[in-house]
């Protein structure tokens, strides 16, 4: 293992995200305080509890995944495309580094960034609603887990996209409708039957649905199901990193 | 001196069927400087993205100080330092902290008496907590270098590091060459340059269309060089060479109207004097003399164009 190679991608990666750290935290920190503005308050107001829980805290699990989920993706695409874009990719293909030590470097400084901001929104939360988190640990696990797994997806897209266009794409067109369905806002028990069966051939929904237990003990699907869930959604990214690696396809052509 | 890079039979064919290689072997020996020259398109690019692992092979081997460059990618990549042609920098990064962190993606120690070494020999150090985007392309350049040495390579590659570059520059790129190689740096690099060749490499290749026509050194491609031929034009057309002026040496042209005179420019006597007295003697009359000399340029394209017939 070179991991001096891997802390080297991690720092060079980190240090970019520390000089535009502005932007980096107002933005996500802005639009969560604007969706408790009007879901927690405005709109929250009117709704009663949901499972036991007011709706401005049943909120807040979902805007947390919502958040880290885009930022994870946006975070490693860009990540992986830019020194596509612009050439420095070749330094990464010709150094003494094999697909695993790119990945940890890049993903792992991808992850951290939105692990960041994840934390952050968890402490703009507590000035807008009150809230326990009844299982802390396994909350720090989902969430670790949620990022490093959209971390790599974002990986895969930053690989795939030719253009900038791209890598807006798939965000924009799958991740932020799963994720909007996936529960963030409602409970999928709140939905008609045939539309709670569809829901759950929605991965993200396993993913709130865990992280939502570990604050307030419900779930809308077991948490063990959560984490087989989330468990292999990371195992199939790793396979298609490992299966672009080895063929070179989009980097060593 | 011992082979540091063995590349054999290498063969790089693209999935639309162009073949950018065709079975390349090229040796290339320890503290040398190889000067590969080609047209546009010659496969001189892929050659060495091929070798430093940019591009995949579709087959044939290639060996850096024994160690193989896909069984044992780690040994051989650390050994191996590349300079691009195109300038691939990260525009807002700085200029030691890029040279840092090439140093660390190839798993060595940070090491910043060293990086102060490079950049002070490439005169960057006054630069060196500059952004990129603030640095000439000449600086850049050096960027590029300083940045593939930062590791410590056995061997560098070097993909035209004076295309687009002005003339005081190219004396500068060509004076850290030969430091370089005073440091014991084998360096391979592309030119289109001929008299870049000329001046700074041991030993010439010459690559068109995916194939190696020659390697040579370069002092026996000068004596080829060396050749000059000496035109002398006659006022009258002749139908042969008088026999007194007859040698292996003199020739006359197809019409008739001159004689063709070869020689060594490096040898003592050319033999021109004698030649000129003689034939005067023999009664001809002059009415010009030019001559021709025979460079590096001409067999190049000599080679390039039986490369392109076959």
């Amino acid at each position: 293992m070179n991991w001096t190679a891997i802390k080297s991608i991690y720092v060079f990666e980190m240090a970019r995200f520390f000089r535009t750290m502005a932007q980096s935290f107002i933005s996500p920190v802005l639009s969560t305080s604007l969706y408790f503005v009007v879901f927690g308050a405005a709109i929250g107001s009117r709704i009663d509890q949901v499972e036991g829980v007011s709706y401005g805290a049943f909120i807040v699990p979902g805007l947390i995944m919502l958040s880290v989920i885009t930022q994870s993706i946006s975070n490693a695409s860009f990540g992986i495309y830019f020194p596509k874009f612009i050439g420095t990719i070749f330094e990464l293909l010709s150094a003494p580094v094999n697909f695993l030590e790119i990945v940890m470097g890049y993903v792992g400084a991808a992850a951290t960034k939105a692990l960041f901001i994840g934390v952050i929104i968890l402490f703009t939360a507590f000035l807008f609603v009150d809230f326990e988190i009844q299982h802390p640990l396994a909350m720090v696990g989902f969430l670790v887990l949620t990022c490093i797994s959209f971390a790599l997806m974002g990986f895969i897209i930053g690989i795939w996209a030719g253009n900038f266009e791209q890598l807006q794409l798939v965000p924009l067109l799958i991740v932020t409708p799963l994720v909007f369905l996936g529960g963030s806002f409602y409970s999928i028990s709140m939905l008609q039957p045939v539309w709670q069966v569809i829901s759950h051939f929605n991965p993200v929904v396993y993913l709130i649905s865990g992280f939502r237990w570990s604050f307030f003990g419900t779930a809308d699907v077991p948490i063990g199901i959560s984490l087989l869930a989330i468990a292999g959604f990371t195992g199939l990214c790793l396979a298609v990193i490992w299966w672009i690696f080895r063929t070179g396809w989009r980097i060593r052509e | 001196m011992p082979t540091i890079l063995d590349v054999q039979n290498l063969r790089k064919a693209y999935a639309d069927g162009f073949e950018a290689l065709k079975g390349v072997n090229l040796q290339i020996e320890e503290g040398e400087i190889l000067a590969l020259l080609g047209p546009n398109g010659a496969g001189k690019t892929t050659l060495i993205s091929t070798v430093c692992g940019i591009t995949t092979a579709t087959s044939g081997s290639v060996t850096v100080a024994g160690h193989d460059i896909f069984k044992d990618f780690r040994a051989a990549r650390t050994l191996i330092g590349l300079v691009p042609q195109e300038i691939n920098l990260e525009p807002f990064e700085r200029v030691r902290s890029t040279v840092k962190f090439s140093r660390g993606l190839f798993g060595k120690a940070a090491d910043p008496a060293l990086i102060e070494k490079i950049l002070r020999q490439l005169s960057l150090w006054d630069k060196r907590d500059n952004q990129i985007r603030e640095l000439s392309g000449g600086m850049k350049r050096r960027v590029l270098i300083a940045k593939a040495l930062a590791h410590e390579p056995r061997v560098l590659f070097l993909d035209e590091p004076t295309a687009g570059v002005d003339v005081e520059l190219r004396r500068d790129m060509w004076e850290i060459v030969a430091e370089l190689k005073r440091d014991g740096v084998t360096i391979i690099l592309t030119t289109h340059y001929i008299e870049e060749a000329e001046a700074i490499a041991d030993r010439i290749g010459i690559i068109a269309a995916g194939e190696i026509l020659l390697v040579e050194d370069k002092e026996k491609l000068m004596k080829r060089m060396g050749k000059k031929e000496l035109e002398v034009q006659l006022t009258t057309k002749i139908d042969e060479i008088p026999a007194s002026l007859k040698s292996d040496a003199l020739r006359l042209n197809h019409n008739g109207t001159a004689l063709i005179y070869t020689y060594d420019t490096r040898s003592e006597r050319t033999g021109i004097t004698k030649l000129l007295s003689e034939v005067a003697a023999a009664g001809l009359v002059l009415s010009d003399v030019v001559t021709r000399q025979s460079s590096l340029e001409d067999i190049f394209v000599d080679l390039v164009h039986e490369g392109d017939a076959a």
